[in-house]
This record gives structure tokens, sequence and C-alpha cells, in this order.
């Protein structure tokens, strides 16, 4: 059995529209059996905040469009972002990093994070992460 | 030419638009059973390449790939690993 194909996408933006990006390339690609790890830092890791991910909106350049395009999002029958965090996570093939110098930043505190959350890691474990990864993303 | 065996499993994708195509493609090959086939039917322009990748990447066969006016249609046959 070959080793897995990986993707390693760095989850900085907390936003609506970046963060479909990053779900979308890793739900594709833990349906390819690829490994998928996403490692969450600044306004990313803040949605990661109980409640968060449902919250999150556009920012405020396209701040205007965003009630808009939430309802096209629900006449398309589209995929909330959680629910493809949760799929990514079913499949297996999903870690997700939170980042401890973010959680400190913030006052946020492990147990505030949802639950998918893997681990608590740092830049190294990113770059020994990356450093087999196929892909590396930044977004 | 034979005619062509009915798919043990179809599966409805117009309407839905990139990742859903490949990811409901993807739940479906996984009830398959070895040498069964799945139809999947698509209208998102994505899913012609999307669904040959996928199928591709997994290591299944692709037996058909039919594209009628504004609809793809595609038979994957499950191959055992």
């Amino acid at each position: 059995m070959p080793e897995k194909r990986k993707l390693a996408i760095i989850v900085h933006s907390g936003t609506l529209d970046r963060l479909y990006c990053a779900f979308i390339l890793g739900s594709t690609a833990t349906a390819m059996d690829m490994e998928t790890h996403l490692y969450f830092t600044f306004w990313g890791l803040n949605t990661l905040v109980k409640g968060a991910l449902e919250k999150a909106g556009l920012p405020v350049t396209y701040k205007h469009m965003e009630e808009q395009l939430k309802k096209r999002l629900g006449e398309m029958k589209y995929p909330t972002i959680y629910e493809l965090l949760k799929r990514m996570k079913a499949s297996g093939l999903l870690k997700i990093y939170a980042c401890s110098p973010t959680m400190e930043m913030f006052g946020i505190k492990k147990e505030d994070l949802i639950p998918e959350v893997d681990e608590i890691a740092g830049a190294a474990a990113f770059l020994d992460i990356a450093s087999d990864a196929d892909i590396t993303l930044l977004v | 030419m034979p005619p062509q065996k009915k798919p043990d499993r179809e599966l409805d994708c117009l309407g839905l638009y990139c990742p859903e195509p490949v990811f409901r493609t993807r739940q479906e090959i996984d009830k398959l059973a070895a040498d069964q086939v799945l139809e999947v039917i698509a209208d998102d322009p994505a899913a012609e390449e999307d669904i040959k990748r996928l199928v591709k990447k997994l290591g299944h066969q692709l037996l058909e790939l039919r594209k009628e006016k504004d609809r793809f249609h595609f038979l994957i046959k499950k191959v055992e690993k």
C-alpha cells in the first residue's frame, strides 16, 4: 500500500470566503484519499472557538455582499464550512492543529475550541509536517 | 457491443456544484462491492474533470463518460484494492 499523498494548509484567515477555499480543497483532498493537515493561526484560529465558524462572514471590503452570498449558498444547497470540516474529520484523514502563541495572544483555552481540534502545536511541528507534504498552501 | 449492464447504484448530482459531486461520488463508491458499477449524473461543468480525476486517483475504472447536452453521465467500476 503506497503512502498517502499529503496536503498541508496554514489557515490564517477567519473570513468565510477564505475558509471555503481551505475547506473545499481539504474536503476534496480527503475524498481523494489524501491526508489533510490544517494548521490554524491568527484569525483562522479564532474561528475554531466554539460557535465561531457559524458566524464567519466576509471581509470588510465585501461585507455588503455577505447577505446575498449566504442566501445564494442556501439556494445552492451548498455545505456550510462547519459541514465541510466535519466531513473531513469523518474521513479519518484530517488533522487540525491550533497555534499555541495565537491561543495565548487571544486568551483562548483548549476547552474553548471545537472538539475536532487534534493538537496544539507550534511552528516546528507544522514545518515538519509541511516538509514532507506534496502540497502546501497558506490561506 | 453487448448491452450495457444496469448499474448497481445511481447517483443524481444535478444542480450540485464542486465539491459536492466529488464528495457524493466518493461516498457512493465506498458503498459498492468490488466490480460493481455506479452511475453518476452531473451538470456542474467542473464535474467532467473532477470526477475523472477522482476515479483515477482512487484507482477505480471509468467505464464510460458520456455527454448529453449539459449533462455528464459517468459509469464507474469499483476496483478491488
